[in-house]
């Protein structure tokens, strides 16, 4: 059966996707995958997979209310009943914000002269690009645009529907920070997450936000120490606290600077080198790989849709 | 004069330089007596309510606290005809009639209370989903327990104080946008930005933002004077980097600045990209291992090495005079 890793940190920039890119390159030696860019946003993944477009397609996001200057009379009720402060009010005809306004046409329901139309916005693009380890879903939410959670969804369903069709082993979704709407979209259906953790106060903080989250819409954690040895009593502090809640950690990553030549080079880290770094995110896989595939990897064409 | 610090990428060093620049503006007072807050004493607001980290560095003494969340619907029974309309208008598919019941998914409500308004009957109110809380208080003070070990309250008691707020999202909610609009209009007094008639001069406050571009990102810059954009100079900074300038710059409107954070490691990407968009880079910090591991005990930049404040000072000087011009450039 099909497994659907993400990884996530509840903290931006401790390294998921750098994680994420490793996991690509070294499962792919293995086993067909397919990998999904969940930070819509933010999207990075790309940048180290070296893509080739595909597809691209438009992601329409929602509504927004559009006055027409003519027929608005600046009676003010849609000012009123607007909670979004996305109503912009003027002597002879009121306009909207677009990027305050939610989309919740209560103004368009309530305007007195048929003023107000809802109008649907392209909120953003998603894509289907080659690479060498396998295809990618990733997306561009454009700037300021609201329900990237929506996004979220749909490029990991994308991801998922390719993989059942094409009979993949293993769905690697690279996710956003923060625990909020994307993030939550990000780990529906996961079988594992991965929380790539530096040790720091404010990782320490994160983790157990994250953890929470996930465990609160039921998808299992493991635990990944980024470079690790930046403060080791602080990393002793994130095994103890996953020990206490029952989780593992799967791996410490010492701190190197050839994380950042090989993101400048534009390529995942374990292809890169084959230094300390590659060493513990290969010992990370082995045990992930473990974890995820407990009765051995299984490929099925066309399987459960 | 309203500051918003922001990024794209996370773990750039936003919460760093922050916490940094407060810390460094502030005037050193009796704090006892809040009645005459000094416009030199920043105000600070942890925008990023889904993962809050400033207070573990600025170590603030918590004295207020609010739970806050949206209004969602709630139906009386009694008067409800099972007509259908509220569920028609609502756009996020919140409320449901099923028969002779009505359906209310809190999680998908943004509270526009549209499903209230058009009720034909009256049979429905709104009442307060709680799904966060918002705190204020003033780092600066005694603690009253539980500072961590490695370092003490700053100004050692009573001086050097910033007034501190933060909104907090709890674990399982979607919202972060209501929490951080309430965090806003709870601390910052209107007319504090320079379009409402605001000043440079004025008080600074100062806003720490969330990674990412999207809508909580987008809140916590709306009503600056100025976004601070903290970046590294990594191929990931850059690309996240043109990301958060299209939203602060070409959406917004609002005037930018660049901190290179971690200067030296990676290329020079965010360099060239400054300089062919005209935005200034106001502060370099050099990629420095005494500062991350300071930071990951607690400790904050001006703490671990003082010398900077000097720098965050100009800073915050050199951000005025860019206010100020713009300001002179609109009029």
């Amino acid at each position: 059966m099909m497994k659907q890793l993400v990884i996530l940190s509840g903290k931006g920039g401790t390294g998921k996707t750098t994680i994420a890119a490793a996991l690509a390159h070294l499962a792919s030696q293995e086993m067909p995958v397919v990998l999904a860019d969940a930070d819509v946003d933010a999207a990075n993944l790309e940048l180290v997979l070296n893509p080739t477009k595909q597809e691209e397609h438009g992601f329409m996001g929602g509504q927004l209310a559009v006055i027409d200057p003519e027929k608005c009379i600046a009676c003010g009720i849609c000012a009123d009943v607007c909670r979004f402060d996305a109503v912009i009010p003027g002597d002879e005809a009121y306009r909207v914000d677009s990027l305050a306004c939610e989309g919740c046409a209560s103004c368009f329901y309530r305007c007195p002269e048929e003023a107000i139309r809802m109008e649907e916005q392209q909120a953003g693009l998603w894509f289907r690009s080659d690479t060498r380890f396998g295809p990618l879903f990733h997306a561009h939410l454009f700037a300021g645009q609201e329900n990237s959670g929506k996004l979220v969804t749909l490029v990991k369903q994308q991801a998922r529907l390719w993989g059942l069709d094409t009979g993949v082993a293993l769905v690697v979704v690279d996710g956003p920070p923060g625990i909020g709407c994307p993030v939550i979209s990000a780990s529906a259906g996961m079988d594992l997450a991965l929380h790539v953790i530096e040790p720091t106060v404010s990782g320490v903080h994160d983790l157990e936000r994250i953890m929470g989250t996930t465990d609160h819409f039921g998808v299992p954690s493991l635990v990944l120490i980024n470079k690790a040895d930046l403060n080791l009593a602080r990393s002793e502090e994130i095994a103890v606290f996953c020990a206490g809640r029952g989780v593992e950690v799967v791996g410490h990553i010492p701190y190197d600077d050839v994380v950042t030549e090989a993101m400048v080079q534009g390529r995942p880290v374990t292809d890169y080198t084959d230094g300390p770094v590659t060493e513990a995110l290969k010992r990370m896989w082995s045990r992930v790989s473990d974890l995820i595939f407990p009765d051995g990897i299984d490929v099925v064409k066309g399987g459960q849709r | 004069m309203i500051i918003t610090v922001a990024s794209g990428k996370g773990g750039t060093g936003k919460t760093t330089v922050a916490v940094s620049l407060a810390l460094s503006i502030t005037a050193d007072q009796d704090l006892t007596d809040k009645r005459s807050v000094n416009p030199a004493n920043p105000l600070f607001l942890d925008c990023d309510v889904e993962e809050p980290n400033a207070a573990l560095f600025l170590r603030p003494t918590i004295e207020e606290r609010r739970e806050v969340g949206q209004m969602i619907p709630e139906v009386d029974l009694g008067k409800c005809t099972y007509c259908g309309r509220c569920a028609e208008v609502c756009q996020y598919h919140a409320i449901a009639v099923v028969g002779e019941k009505v359906l209310v998914f809190p999680e998908l409500c943004h509270g526009c209370g549209s499903c209230s308004l058009n009720c034909p009957t009256g049979a429905i109110r709104e009442v307060l989903d709680v799904i966060g809380t918002i705190e204020r208080g003033w780092a600066g003070l005694p603690p009253a327990s539980g500072s961590p070990p490695s370092y003490p309250p700053h100004g050692g008691g009573g001086k050097r104080g910033v007034e501190f707020a933060q909104g907090t999202m709890n674990v399982g909610e979607p919202m972060a946008v209501p929490i951080i609009r309430q965090l806003k209009q709870w601390v910052i007094p209107p007319g504090a930005s320079t379009g409402l008639g605001g000043t440079p001069g004025d008080r600074p406050i100062i806003l720490d933002a969330s990674p990412g571009t999207a809508c909580p990102v987008v809140e916590s810059m709306r009503g600056a004077d100025f976004v601070l954009m903290v970046t590294e100079p990594t191929p990931f900074g850059l690309h996240d980097l043109r990301l958060a300038v299209e939203v602060a710059r070409d959406e917004l409107g609002l005037p930018v600045g660049v901190v290179i954070n971690r200067d030296g490691v990676g290329d020079q990407g965010v360099d060239e990209y400054c300089t062919a968009e005209s935005i200034p880079i106001l502060m370099r910090i050099p990629l420095d291992r005494r500062i991350a591991e300071a930071y990951s005990d607690g400790g904050t930049l001006v703490e671990a090495l003082p010398e900077y404040r000097e720098q965050f000072q100009n800073l915050y000087a050199a951000i005025g005079r860019l206010v100020a011009d713009g300001k002179g450039a609109r009029a």
